[in-house]
């Protein structure tokens, strides 16, 4: 059985990193949370937009996507700052996150007397933490306890022949060892519902997948409009793709090879292993947050353009598609696809994007990591604020 | 060697070409096979590496991306031109 140097949860899920978290539960504490972190440096700040203002589903949707954000394997403990009167309240998320066992506190703002008095006992409590999930000694835990999100942006012409084929060699690897791989972006699988469809374990799942990828197009022509031809039509002629089922099998190969044995909802967490498929949109930073959510621990991110993006809890490896975009942003990219171009096989390229992904579970550093590609999260929403 | 053109899955009876390639020109796909280009092939732009007949499938990432519409023979430039897309299966 292959293993990996991991941080054992009490709720029998497994961390590739050991991190303190401080979230607010609302956008208006993350001037709080901000206070702690600057304190505390060793604490990853989770700041985001949501929390409060919205109903309906996005509401519900953006509480899963935080409970299920903060119960990430990656999170060893979390300190949740509310304000008092948000939608998505503290204690709530709170409670939530503590059905994992890790440890979870919760301050409010108005009940603690404001900033100041809040940022003093955050701060406090954010020392304790770090103080003690440092004592948690890694372990060996098997590959399959691994969840892996793929995930394209910045794409270009190479981006389908390159670096995707090569996370596809990853992604059956990490399914022949009894793990699990979430391809998203369901906008990028229009065109290919009857192939994924024929991977699907049960008619049960080709259903769901015909049903999201043929929403999914609606979806973009509402959206987009008459735009909707540069997503959903043959894109660029010009570039020699013939369809748009040819553009998107550039994006799936991502995934591999493998049946599909689930279809989740933005954020959900998959109950089966092997390859899932997560509904979600193709923006990649809403995505990356709703791969964290499902319990991703490692993100696969490949891209043409060169986009540096990281998450705060999550690692990102980043495969480029070219040697001239690996060599102009080298300080932000991980593994060069862009060899297969000058000679290297697919083959050889996933091999090593293997063993770069078997060293970063084990603890190295990824290039967005070091660069501290963290920003801010953002969140698939449905509907405006009111 | 530098190829000028790849095949992505072993399956596949096409390539990309990673260069203009002129009418007569060498096509080298990794080590694995040689052939002559019977048309202009543009840049980023597929090449039929096998004899497809006229109905047959055009086989890309191991998937069917069309059938032929024509014979088409090796080297020659595959395009919309020569691809029928059964819209429906999409």
């Amino acid at each position: 059985m292959r293993t990996f140097m991991g941080y054992e949860r009490p709720d029998g899920s497994a961390g590739i990193r050991n991190h303190v978290a401080v979230i607010p539960s609302v956008s208006c504490a993350n001037g709080v949370v901000a206070q702690i972190a600057k304190a505390v440096p060793d604490v990853v700040p989770l700041y985001h937009a949501n929390g409060c203002g919205r109903g309906g589903s996005d509401l519900l949707l953006h509480n899963l996507t935080l409970q299920n954000l903060c119960k990430n394997p990656n999170i060893a403990a979390v300190l949740v700052i509310g304000l008092g009167c948000e939608v998505i309240n503290s204690q709530g998320l709170t409670l939530a996150i503590s059905l994992t066992k890790k440890p979870v506190e919760n301050l409010i703002i108005q009940q603690e007397g404001g900033s100041q008095k809040t940022a003093a006992k955050g701060i406090a409590i954010a020392r304790r933490f770090v103080e003690e999930t440092g004592k948690i000694k890694k372990k060996p835990v098997p590959i399959e306890m691994l969840k892996i999100g793929l995930e394209c942006g910045g794409s270009d012409a190479f981006s389908g022949i390159t670096a995707n084929p090569s996370v596809g060699i990853l992604s059956d690897w990490i399914v022949e060892n009894g793990g699990t791989t979430i391809l998203t972006e369901t906008t990028e699988m229009i065109g290919t519902s009857h192939i994924l469809e024929r991977r699907a374990k049960n008619q049960e799942i080709a259903g769901r997948i015909r049903t999201i990828i043929s929403e999914q197009e609606k979806k973009t022509h509402e959206v987009l409009g008459p735009l909707a031809k540069a997503v959903v039509a043959p894109g660029n002629m010009d570039g020699g793709l013939s369809s748009i089922r040819e553009k998107s099998l550039g994006c799936i190969i991502k995934a591999g090879s493998k049946p599909i044995s689930q279809v989740i909802e933005y954020a959900e967490t998959p109950a089966e292993k092997g390859v899932i498929i997560m509904d979600g949109p193709g923006y990649d930073t809403d995505s990356m947050t709703g791969l964290a959510a499902a319990g991703c621990q490692l993100i696969v991110f490949t891209t043409g353009r060169g986009n540096p993006i990281g998450f705060p809890v999550v690692p990102v490896i980043k495969v480029a598609s070219t040697t001239k975009m690996f060599k102009n942003m080298e300080d932000d990219m991980d593994i060069n696809a862009g060899a297969i171009l000058e000679g290297r096989s697919i083959q050889e390229i996933g091999e090593e994007l293997i063993a770069k992904t078997e060293k970063v579970i084990s603890g190295e550093q990824t290039k967005a990591e070091i660069n501290e590609q963290n920003g801010i999260l953002c969140m698939y929403t449905r509907n405006t604020s009111f | 060697m530098k190829p000028n053109a790849i095949r992505i899955d072993p399956e596949d009876n096409v390539a990309m070409a990673l260069e203009d390639i002129k009418k007569g020109e060498t096509i080298d796909i990794s080590e694995e096979m040689s052939i002559t280009a019977i048309t202009d092939i543009p840049f980023s732009h597929k090449v039929a590496i096998k004899e497809i007949r006229a109905g047959s499938d055009i086989v890309k990432f191991g998937e069917i991306i069309g059938e032929a519409k024509e014979d088409l023979k090796v080297g020659d430039w595959i395009h919309t031109h020569n691809i029928i897309i059964d819209e429906e299966q999409l």
